[in-house]
């Protein structure tokens, strides 16, 4: 391999991106596919699943051994987690959320969904927009994933019909778009015979758009920087003291959105206090001008106070700072979220005491009903909170900036990770019209 | 705006300057990781083998803080049958950068009769109650380890940062959710957290970095002559540590070694790959995954990772 070949393989961009379906519609026929034509199962990965299989008595090797990773998941044959895989084309490199789909999971596909720029919808041709569909569409659009996919599979099974594929289509895009996602690709496969998945189908003639895996390849996933408010969230502070650095201090971090420029005039929240960007190193070179998601040392004109957990925003565009924290949350913990619960809120790089204030609402995924006054939140839910925090925090809408306006609540008992929170209005945020008692219990 | 199946707008979706490469967006996120522990944490080391990845983290480390001087101090746990070459190369770079090496040591906890040799030879599983006893004598709060989730399925459920009890042990039933790039640092007195800043990173991706970055490695990661003997299908470096044993023979081969790790089961693979890019090259057209051509312990059970994992090993 030349040295050029070895440029144009690390010149190639990430695409992190999340699976949902339901439990049989193929999630993990379709995952073991995309890996197995992109290479990335091996000769010793297949004999281990092949060895395995065999040990159980089962004639033909088992894919899901693949993916399912933990003794409790093979012993009981069901993903419990939340799994990372890895692939690469010659285009793009993956990183695969691979997200379990029991309902009772809302809370690991919550997680896949955080990080990722596209999710992959699975429903079955036979059944069509279905409940747990719909739940993973709201998952989507409430975690704001640019990019969503459906992938009508088993087209197989319902002899390739267009009419089959364009209603699924037709009645998926449209409750989509009434939740906001912005992008809607549909696209028809057969994860087991290999239609549409990483060759085009012959099956499919009437099809005219991408397989999946070119779709993947080629969906664009860098940000329209000019729509976003820079954003700086402060890690460290870098000052060497020594005789060749006596006076550098730099303010590490990643930057959460948006770009900064040298002479660029900022403000440190939530102090306030205004100085001028003087510079910027990129992990030690120094750059005029840096952007979302690298990682970078600011350093500022004036010698002013800040520390680990202020946000560097540029002054014409900062954001308000508030201790009243209106949020969608969905419950991630075991114990329930209760009113007057005292919590960690960590935002960005800042941990602050907070306490709940107001549960208004709870959400049924089902229907997008809203629930008054749930007085808890328990594992999977989502729902409205109003947090009063002990200190003022620079939140941004997550509409406007998901790493900004997004925070977690942690218990401050036992470090538990209890709720992932996102600022502002979603679908999900009017206040609930009709004010019916909670007897029905919860409905998912 | 939504339609069926539309092509995808933006042709190869890299069209934009502000996309950044994939090296560049491990390498970014990998520095994030490093930067949350210093903020958050009293006592943190780095888990330094002289083996790629852990040199790819300690890269990464002196990045994140430049110019100022890595903040964690390193440990490396000495199974007594490491390769000379890559202990050479550990003293070196800790010399270089003004670092502090702490080292656990295998050896000592069999002459002093707390650990058994194991009758297969093998050491790696040993190491578990030296690092942790480690970690808690010195009072370690968070300790870098140099795992990646493409290298072994129980891995691929590994957080980026991820709780381990005061005895050290990893509950995948316990873990917790990981949500943006929120990470969650807390624990209790006793408590650790193994942070795993090349999660996402895969072989080849630490190959393309480490050309990129033109970071030094140990030579026996390139093509040389050795003196090798087959054992369980593997090639196996004759030394002091037991091999070859009676029915072995060794030979001469040309060999290179993809992972740095126990010479009694750290295997080495026949290749001619000399530079970084006949290495790369090698990898990317492997059939084997880097623990099935070269790990023996890996194949004692479906499980072993694990269950090693489970134990406290890293």
């Amino acid at each position: 391999m030349s040295t050029t070949t070895t440029e144009a393989l690390s010149a190639t961009t990430l695409l992190r991106f999340a699976t949902a379906g339901s439990v049989d519609d193929g999630k993990s026929t379709l995952v073991g596919r995309l890996l197995h034509d992109s290479k990335s199962v091996l000769v010793d990965q297949l004999e281990a699943v092949e060895r395995a299989s065999a040990s159980r008595g089962q004639d033909a090797p088992d894919l899901a051994l693949l993916t399912d990773g933990l003794r409790a998941e093979r012993e009981q044959g069901i993903t419990i987690d939340v799994a990372y895989r890895y692939f690469a084309t010659p285009r793009r490199r993956f990183i695969l959320a691979d997200t379990p789909g029991h309902v009772q999971y809302t809370r690991n596909m919550v997680t896949g969904a955080s990080t990722a720029e596209l999710t992959v919808i699975l429903v079955d041709a036979r059944n069509g927009v279905v409940e747990q569909t719909r739940r993973h569409a709201a998952i989507a659009a409430l975690l704001r994933v640019p990019h969503v996919v459906l992938a009508v599979n088993k087209m197989d099974l319902v002899g390739y019909a267009e009419k089959v594929f364009a209603a699924i289509a037709e009645e998926f895009t449209a409750y989509a778009t009434e939740l906001g996602v912005p992008e809607v690709t549909a696209i028809p496969i057969s994860a087991l015979a290999g239609d549409n998945v990483v060759e085009p189908s012959a099956n499919m003639d009437w099809y005219g758009g991408p397989t999946v895996l070119e779709h993947l390849e080629t969906v664009p996933v860098s940000h329209d920087l000019a729509h976003c408010h820079a954003r700086l969230p402060v890690q460290y502070v870098i000052r060497p003291q020594t005789s060749e650095h006596p006076d550098y201090r730099g303010y590490a971090g990643q930057i959460a959105a948006g770009s900064f420029r040298v002479g660029e005039s900022v403000t440190v929240l939530p102090s306030g206090r205004t100085s001028t960007i003087s510079g910027i190193d990129l992990l030690g070179k120094p750059v005029d001008i840096a952007w979302t998601t690298q990682s970078v040392t600011i350093r500022l004109a004036d010698d002013i106070d800040i520390s680990r957990g202020d946000l560097i925003v540029p002054t014409k565009d900062a954001p308000a700072t508030t201790q009243d924290v209106e949020a969608t949350v969905c419950h991630v913990a075991d114990e329930p979220l209760r009113v007057g619960h005292r919590v960690l809120l960590k935002h960005g790089t800042r941990t602050v005491k907070a306490i709940v204030k107001d549960i208004p609402s709870r959400l049924t995924l089902d229907d997008l009903s809203l629930h008054p006054h749930p007085g808890q939140l328990v594992a999977n839910d989502i729902g409205r909170v109003k947090i009063r925090t002990a200190e003022p925090l620079p939140v941004d809408s997550y509409a406007d900036s998901r790493r900004t306006g997004s925070f977690i609540l942690i218990d401050p008992s036992d470090g538990t990770t209890l709720t992932a929170g996102m600022v502002g209005e979603s679908f999900a945020s009017p206040e609930p019209v009709k004010d019916q008692a909670d007897e029905d219990g919860w409905d998912f | 705006m939504t339609t069926v199946a539309e092509a995808a707008t933006g042709g190869e979706g890299t069209a934009t300057p502000y996309a950044l490469s994939h090296l560049d967006a491990l390498e970014s996120e990998a520095v994030h990781i490093f930067r949350e522990v210093a903020g958050e944490f009293e006592n943190p080391v780095i888990l330094f083998s002289g083996g790629k990845d852990s040199i790819v983290m300690l890269h990464l480390a002196l990045k994140a803080f430049a110019p100022a001087a890595v903040p964690f101090s390193l440990l490396h746990v000495d199974t007594g049958h490491n390769f000379p070459e890559v202990l050479e190369y550990r003293d070196r770079v800790v010399a270089a950068h003004g670092l502090r090496l702490h080292v656990a040591s295998v050896q000592d906890y069999i002459d002093r009769g707390v650990l058994k040799e194991r009758p297969d030879g093998t050491r790696n599983p040993l190491q578990t109650l030296p690092l942790t006893e480690k970690i808690q004598s010195e009072k370690f709060d968070a300790v870098f380890g140099g795992g990646r989730r493409d290298e072994e399925k129980a891995r691929a459920k590994e957080r980026v940062f991820s709780l381990r009890d005061e005895f050290s042990q990893w509950d995948p039933r316990r873990q917790r959710p990981e949500l943006w790039n929120l990470y969650n640092g807390r624990h209790a007195p006793g408590e650790h957290v193994r942070v795993f800043p090349l999660s996402n990173w895969t072989e080849l991706d630490v190959w393309q970095y480490i050309a990129r970055e033109g970071i030094e490695l140990p030579q026996i990661y390139f093509a040389h002559e050795r003196e090798v003997f087959a054992r369980n299908g593997m090639w196996l470096t004759a030394g002091e540590w037991g091999g070859p044993k009676d029915g072995e023979t060794v030979e001469k081969r040309q060999v290179r070694y993809r992972t740095v790790g126990d010479m009694s089961c750290t295997g080495a693979v026949d290749s001619d790959a000399a530079t970084l890019d006949a290495v790369i090259a090698e990898i990317a057209a492997s059939r084997l995954t880097e623990r099935g051509a070269t790990r023996a312990d890996d194949k004692l059970s479906e499980a072993a990772m694990e269950d090693r994992k489970r134990e406290g090993y890293f």
